[in-house]
């Protein structure tokens, strides 16, 4: 399996829980890491073509959210986008749900967040025909909607989810977001039993937001293109607790990798033991079952849920909500104690295991 | 920072109303029974644009009454997505032709209004004009569909210089920029360029940008420590609409269309509320929020903000938690208002 590290909290998270969780041989977890680094100050794209090469060779990888400088040429293209463009996986999966315990501001959400990441705005295509005056192009095609719309369909179906809204903005992007949600419309027809309406994303972020007129609860499954993902996620992730606490899932037909859901590499936390490792064990778990490992899968999971439901993790997280960006007073929390709960938690299950057997695994999906 | 228009004869101004569909109507009307209640020296020019419509000549008439004017009132005039595509939208049509280059939303917690984040103070100014919103689609190949996404350095310079002016009349210390241009290099990087070309000519104000995913979590999370925001169009709209929902909802929060000649004055998130039209149910604070920002364009010193938020400490409608009818609310603004006597100074 390769191992993408990325940047700032990434990648020390990604090395921590291969150290403490993975490898230990208490887990005895039947996974080798290929460990590819990717260096995003380099202007050449050797690092990633090694990466994707890796990908292609082992099929999985989990991944840190590699920085891309806005202030580096043009011709530097976002690595993560290079990653999900070169490899296809059009599919980007996320699942928002409140966790036990975790306090925040509204409860029982359980939103499951399907991105079409290949083309929508970050086609990357843009030009400077006259000087002062750039054009953007934001592609929608037929093939890649009806796609990700059979896709979201097909998940909706095989996890008994019964209600699916498309996202889009085609009051104003009439032949580009009204092809996405035309093809939408032909893949719902395919599957009456299950629900499909459409939402503006203006009236999609609201609903999100506002307190008393409607609540996130309203949402089963949402599609949508691309940019509107990456908002919509990022306001769903926040709902639940923030980036820390949310995996996510690239998939295509032939490579899968995970991650966590922000795009951020959380640089001002970087090193110094405070980071959240939730959202990256949380992934590996994904990984875990992707691969059929379900017992490995729901030994972490169990672990790594009961654990976050603790008072005093719960604190920091809730601490961590609250503080506003100008008192922020981080508490020296180590984080490590978390994983070591987990391996504990996670050692008891598994000689439970042996004596009754594997379990298949109850995590969420 | 705009000079009040020429269309004042014998003391009174004559402002273009289009009512717009679902409850824009209903709301404007009783928008037009507070003003004549309390004798501002308002006429109104309706003019009905019939979004059902495939020609332009409605929307035409409303742009020449506009010009004519140089302010209206306006509800939104719904856009039907499933008419050809050839039919744009009217709104957006309404904004290029004027030129009204800055949307301005002020997003302030109001009293007596429960939302789960309190004392929130966001101004967010929006270019109105291009960006996403230019229209510009074509099929080059059956099957796959360019949405042109145009920014400008003329359009990025005019909405940046417009906001930190904004920012520094109303003593505000911190502007935002939100941009996108991590992956959309040189569309979001130059206008990123012109906000900071502008910013440097403004050392009292503190500059600094997000991404606009890293933003609207920020808003979820801890929205007070935004100030005030600049951004392209699209954005724009989604940012928007996440500070109306925290603040209370859409039928909260007035928005305004400014260009260099002529305002336009309508709710913030532009919604048309169909399932609600007709029902006494709407939240007429926005609208009547948004009658009192033109009229302080005006320059007509009615003070009429206080009796709008007043009712809020007392009534509330459906949308906000409460069992108040439309009619119910205008009646206690309209009482609130005789209560104090008279306003205009």
């Amino acid at each position: 399996m390769t191992l993408i590290p990325g940047d700032g909290i990434r990648r020390e998270l990604a090395n921590h829980m291969r150290g403490s969780v993975f490898v230990t041989t208490f887990c005895c977890m039947p996974v080798d890491f290929e460990v590819v680094n990717v260096d995003s100050s380099v202007t050449s794209e050797d690092d990633i073509s090694n990466a994707i090469m890796a990908i292609r060779r082992n099929g999985v990888a989990l991944k840190g959210n590699i920085e891309t400088n806005h202030n580096l040429p043009t011709g530097y293209r976002s690595r993560n986008n290079l990653l999900w463009t070169t490899l296809d996986l059009y599919a980007n999966v996320m699942r928002c749900q409140s966790l036990p315990s975790v306090r925040t501001r509204h409860r029982n959400i359980d939103i499951v967040i399907i991105r079409e990441s290949t083309e929508g705005e970050y086609s990357n295509l843009e030009h400077k025909n006259v000087p002062g005056v750039v054009e953007s192009l934001k592609i929608i095609t037929r093939t890649k909607s009806l796609r990700i719309a059979d896709f979201t369909f097909r998940i909706a179906w095989a996890k008994g989810r019964r209600r699916v809204t498309a996202v889009h903005k085609a009051n104003i992007m009439k032949l580009g977001d009204g092809l996405f949600l035309e093809c939408c419309r032909e893949v719902a027809s395919g599957y009456p039993e299950i629900t499909f309406n459409s939402m503006i994303v203006d009236k999609t972020t609201i609903q999100h937001t506002c307190t008393l007129v409607s609540r996130p609860q309203q949402f089963n499954v949402m599609v949508m293109p691309n940019l509107y993902g990456n908002i919509v996620s990022n306001v769903c992730a926040r709902l639940v607790g923030g980036p820390g606490l949310v995996p996510g899932a690239n998939y295509v037909q032939d490579y899968a990798v995970f991650e966590t859901v922000s795009g951020m590499t959380g640089h001002s936390l970087a090193n110094h033991n405070t980071a959240n490792p939730t959202a990256m064990l949380l992934a590996s778990c994904l990984l875990l079952d992707h691969l059929k490992l379900h017992a490995y899968a729901g030994m972490i999971g169990t672990a790594v849920l009961s654990t976050v439901t603790e008072t005093q993790v719960n604190d920091v997280i809730s601490a961590q909500l609250d503080t506003s960006q100008h008192t922020r007073k981080f508490k020296a929390f180590a984080w490590s104690p978390l994983c070591y709960h987990a391996q504990h938690v996670a050692r008891t299950k598994r000689l439970n295991m042996q004596y009754s057997g594997l379990a298949t695994c109850s995590l969420p999906t | 920072m705009l000079q009040p228009p020429p269309a004042k004869y014998g003391g009174r101004h004559t402002v273009t109303l289009i009512p717009g569909d679902g409850i824009g109507p209903e709301l404007l009307n009783h928008v037009r029974e507070v003003f004549r209640f309390s004798c501002v020296p308002v006429d109104f020019e309706v003019v009905q644009v019939n979004s059902a419509l495939e020609t332009e000549d409605d929307i035409s008439n409303a742009i020449t009454a506009i010009r004519r004017n140089g302010v209206a009132l306006k509800g939104n005039i719904e856009t039907k997505h499933t008419m050809a595509p050839s039919v744009k939208s009217r709104n957006n049509l309404l904004r290029t032709s004027l030129d009204l280059f800055a949307n301005v939303m002020h997003c302030q917690s109001l009293p007596g209004v429960q939302t789960r984040h309190k004392n929130i103070d966001i101004m967010i100014i929006r270019e109105n004009t291009e960006g996403e919103y230019s229209s510009l689609e074509h099929e080059s190949v059956s099957g796959v569909v360019e949405s042109l996404k145009i920014i400008t350095r003329n359009n990025s310079l005019r909405i940046a210089d417009y906001a930190f002016r904004l920012a520094r009349e109303k003593g505000r210390q911190r502007v935002t920029a939100v941009h996108k241009a991590n992956i959309m290099k040189l569309g979001d990087g130059l206008f990123l360029q012109c906000c900071r070309e502008v910013a440097s000519g403004y050392p009292d104000i503190t500059f600094d940008s997000m991404i606009v995913d890293n933003t609207t979590m920020q808003l979820v999370s801890k929205p007070q420590q935004f100030d005030v925001m600049v951004m392209p169009n699209l954005y724009g709209n989604v940012v928007s609409n996440v500070c109306a929902g925290l603040v209370g909802g859409p039928g909260l929060v007035p928005g305004a269309n400014y260009g260099r000649d002529y305002a336009v004055f309508e709710t913030a998130t532009r919604n048309t509320g169909k399932s609600i039209a007709d029902r006494n149910i709407a939240n007429p604070t926005a609208m009547l929020l948004a009658s009192c920002m033109m009229l302080d364009h005006l320059n007509i010193f009615v003070v009429c903000e206080r009796p709008v938020l007043c009712f809020l400490l007392q009534l509330h409608t459906a949308d906000i938690g409460g069992q108040g009818t439309t009619s119910e609310v205008v009646q206690s603004i309209m009482r609130i208002i005789q209560s104090k006597g008279q306003l205009t100074a």
